[in-house]
């Protein structure tokens, strides 16, 4: 792979003397249509966003240490608002409000679909850039105005008491007659903005996939990281158009006067949660297909092998996004739906373990007799796949009708989700942070530093969130700060877990600043002979502008080999 | 490269198409969803059915339980009963329930009532001929009122598998105040 890196790299400096051309700072970071600032931008805003996010679980944490309310009257009068025992506790609902919409809308979805899709997409199918550069642009600062919304929505009055306490669902009719004041209007406004934003990034990527490929990029030898973000934009075109007539109908019923979820006025608050959740359903997804893709090209980078079972790897995550349309109301086992309903959705959701079932061995497959490397991108790679799969378990468990009627709302569903999203997504984060961030950078992290955030890390998590699963069992209730003594040991030893987690990211930013101040210099390819597709072709940090001559893909070789230039 | 914009921007359109349609349909499910639970009984939504109807249908020799529940929504003025808890129907045969409305303000008020019954699988059966939640009610200040219900519980409830072994259904009303107020 080497020669053909080395010789592609001589030709685009021949032919191309002004590939490295850049605009001035302003116009390149602020008015930016270069697919890769744009995601450097989109990674730099999660970071951010997740850093907010993960703090506001820290207070979570704080005050869950012990039962009783400890901090959160303070956190009231920090925001300026009076801190009688209702403000009290309506500050709970605008602490896991506002920390489950950031890490879905502005941590999760812009890192892994803004941030890395952006920079790699175009690359892996040898595009120059993607196909609407102008709207990749507006759709990075809709987030960030979406983002502000939300922040501004914290010091606005919602009724009870500062910011908008109706949780990430926004359930009718809490957050219609039940939270006056412009806390919620903000917090919905938000949604619509970031929705807007993941909208028009949808159009792009199908575009760009569809239309841009390199010659002889057939659909099929594509990486299995841009089949997810195919698979993701899809579903994020047919589900975000929901979420915003949902979240619309809120704001007319709040403040037009329409009842659309208002009993009162003929409507059904019920249709709201089938709504959302024909939305939140396909949200899950979108936020870990896109991880399901890059582990996916890390395991076989680390194995130097192929992935095991190309098309059945892509065909799986067609298939989970085609089921997860029709499982929604699995989220709404206890609101009173009939046996036939509980059956059909509980047969529906466990069908899904079956295309995800098929990625995990097919992951274990592709290691099977690999050469294996153990670099941190690999180890973060396999820490996914363990804290997924357990993730995955539970949520087997929680499919069952049954079952879930007693463990609805408790902290076992809350130990679930985060096992596939804050450890799952998060972990497969990280992995394709350290797999790419000598590329973006063109600066070697530490290898050592990153390993020792892998495990501090994972460590964490799994005490914060295992505990979880004890203290549903027994019937903890979640969206509540306060709890019996009975529950004090495992959220005392949750919490330690938090604050073990909270060191691996010291770790993880210390080990940024080491890159960015003494990381060796990276060269084009430093993963080795497995890392076959692409973005390892060109140098690190890729040019300003690459595949001005658009590479050939070799018909004789498989879907993950690189391309040469063209000699036409 | 104008060829390839040509493309990009038919795609796009298409694609556009698709987040239009979804979009319309977000909102198309209002009226839908409604139509399927009508239909279907989805959500335990009772039968309507006119006299005519009604009157084709048979009484049995098997006799079910209805329980009676009638409540207002939080800061509803209304006091709001049945007349009885229970009766014991013939399967088939029509039958009446009275509920009992009382205005405590003192002035008068616009009501909407929402209902369906519980178990949620013997909506499709639970048929009302007529009904106070059919159209909305206002009391004067201090008045009481006896709003009936004329229903049957259609014989087909015998056939389904799911619905035959209940022995019990509730019929429950909630009142809430309408959006459109009398003038005072």
């Amino acid at each position: 792979m080497a020669t053909t890196a080395d010789s592609f790299q001589a030709h685009t400096e021949e032919h191309h003397h002004d590939a490295d051309h850049k605009p001035s700072f302003f116009a390149r970071w602020f008015m930016s249509t270069n697919h890769k600032d744009i995601g450097t931008l989109y990674l730099i805003f999660a970071i951010f966003a997740g850093v907010i996010g993960g703090g506001i679980s820290g207070i979570m944490r704080a005050e869950l240490r012990e039962p009783g309310i400890q901090y959160l009257g303070w956190w009231v009068a920090l925001l300026g608002g009076e801190a009688g025992f209702d403000q009290t506790l309506h500050m709970w609902n605008v602490l896991i409000s506002a920390h489950g919409l950031i890490m879905v809308f502005f941590m999760v979805m812009p890192a892994m679909i803004g941030g890395f899709a952006n920079w790699f997409v175009p690359i892996m199918i040898g595009a120059p850039d993607m196909a609407f550069p102008r709207m990749n642009n507006i759709s990075f600062w809709l987030t960030v105005a979406g983002f502000c919304s939300l922040m501004i929505s914290t010091f606005m009055p919602g009724g009870t008491g500062l910011g908008a306490g109706t949780g990430w669902t926004v359930y009718a009719p809490l957050s219609t007659s039940g939270s006056p004041g412009p806390a919620v209007d903000f917090a919905i406004f938000s949604l619509h903005l970031a929705g807007a934003g993941s909208i028009m990034g949808a159009i792009n990527f199908i575009t760009t996939i569809f239309n841009m490929r390199a010659p002889g990029m057939t659909l099929h030898k594509m990486p299995l990281f841009v089949w997810s973000v195919l698979v993701t934009a899809f579903l994020l075109l047919l589900a975000l158009p929901v979420l915003a007539a949902a979240i619309t109908m809120l704001i007319t019923d709040r403040n037009f006067g329409t009842t659309f979820f208002d009993p009162a006025g003929g409507g059904d608050p019920l249709l709201y949660q089938h709504l959302f959740w024909f939305f939140g359903h396909p949200e899950v997804y979108i936020m870990i297909l896109p991880g399901f893709g890059m582990i996916s090209q890390i395991i076989a980078t680390f194995s130097r092998k192929p992935v095991f079972g190309y098309l059945g790897m892509a065909y799986a995550m067609v298939a989970i996004g085609v089921v997860g349309f029709i499982v929604w109301a699995h989220h709404m086992y206890t609101v009173g739906l009939d046996v036939n309903t509980k059956m059909y959705f509980t047969a529906a959701t466990m069908v899904i373990a079956v295309p995800t079932g098929i990625k995990i061995f097919s992951w274990i497959a592709t290691m099977w007799k690999g050469s294996l490397t153990f670099a941190s991108p690999m180890v973060w790679a396999l820490g996914f796949i363990f804290l997924f799969t357990v993730g995955g378990v539970t949520g087997v468990v929680l499919a069952n009708g049954g079952i879930d009627d007693n463990l609805h709302d408790t902290y076992y569903v809350v130990a679930h989700f985060h096992y596939v999203l804050s450890l799952g997504a998060v972990t497969s984060l990280f992995a394709g942070f350290y797999y790419w961030f000598p590329k973006m950078s063109g600066r070697m992290h530490s290898e050592l530093l990153a390993h020792i955030h892998f495990w501090i890390f994972f460590v964490g998590v799994n005490m914060i969130f295992f505990p979880m699963h004890f203290l549903g069992m027994d019937g903890m209730p979640r969206r509540i700060p306060d709890y019996t003594p009975a529950f004090a040991y495992w959220n005392n030893f949750a919490t330690i877990g938090y604050e073990v987690m909270a060191v691996s990211v010291g770790v993880f930013f210390v080990n940024l600043i080491y890159a960015f101040v003494a990381g060796k210099k990276a060269g084009p390819n430093p993963w080795g002979e497995g890392a076959t597709t692409l973005e390892w072709t060109l140098s690190s940090p890729p040019p300003f502008h690459q595949f001005e001559t658009l590479p050939v893909i070799d018909d004789n070789h498989d879907h993950s080999h690189g391309g040469k230039p063209a000699t036409a | 490269m104008a060829i390839a914009r040509d493309r990009n921007a038919r795609t796009m359109l298409i694609l556009l198409g698709f987040v239009a349609a979804m979009l319309a349909l977000g909102f198309a499910s209002v009226p839908l969803y409604r139509m399927f639970c009508q239909v279907t009984g989805f959500a335990g939504t009772t039968q309507r059915v006119d006299v005519e109807q009604a009157n084709s249908v048979k009484a049995t020799a098997n006799t079910i339980s209805v329980r009676f529940d009638g409540n207002t929504e939080r800061g509803m003025p209304w006091e709001f009963r049945p007349e009885r808890p229970t009766d014991t129907v013939t399967i088939g045969a029509r039958d009446m329930a009275i509920f009992i409305a009382r205005n405590n303000s003192d002035k008068p008020i616009t009501g909407t009532a929402t209902y369906n019954v519980e178990p949620e699988q013997t909506g499709p059966y639970f048929t009302k001929i007529q009904c106070f939640c059919f159209t909305s009610q206002t009391l004067q200040p201090g008045e009481e009122v006896r709003m009936p219900v004329l229903y049957y519980v259609d014989p087909a409830i015998l056939d389904d598998e799911n619905a035959k072994d209940v022995e019990q259904i509730t019929l429950s009303y909630t009142f809430h105040q309408a959006k459109v107020q009398p003038e005072t």
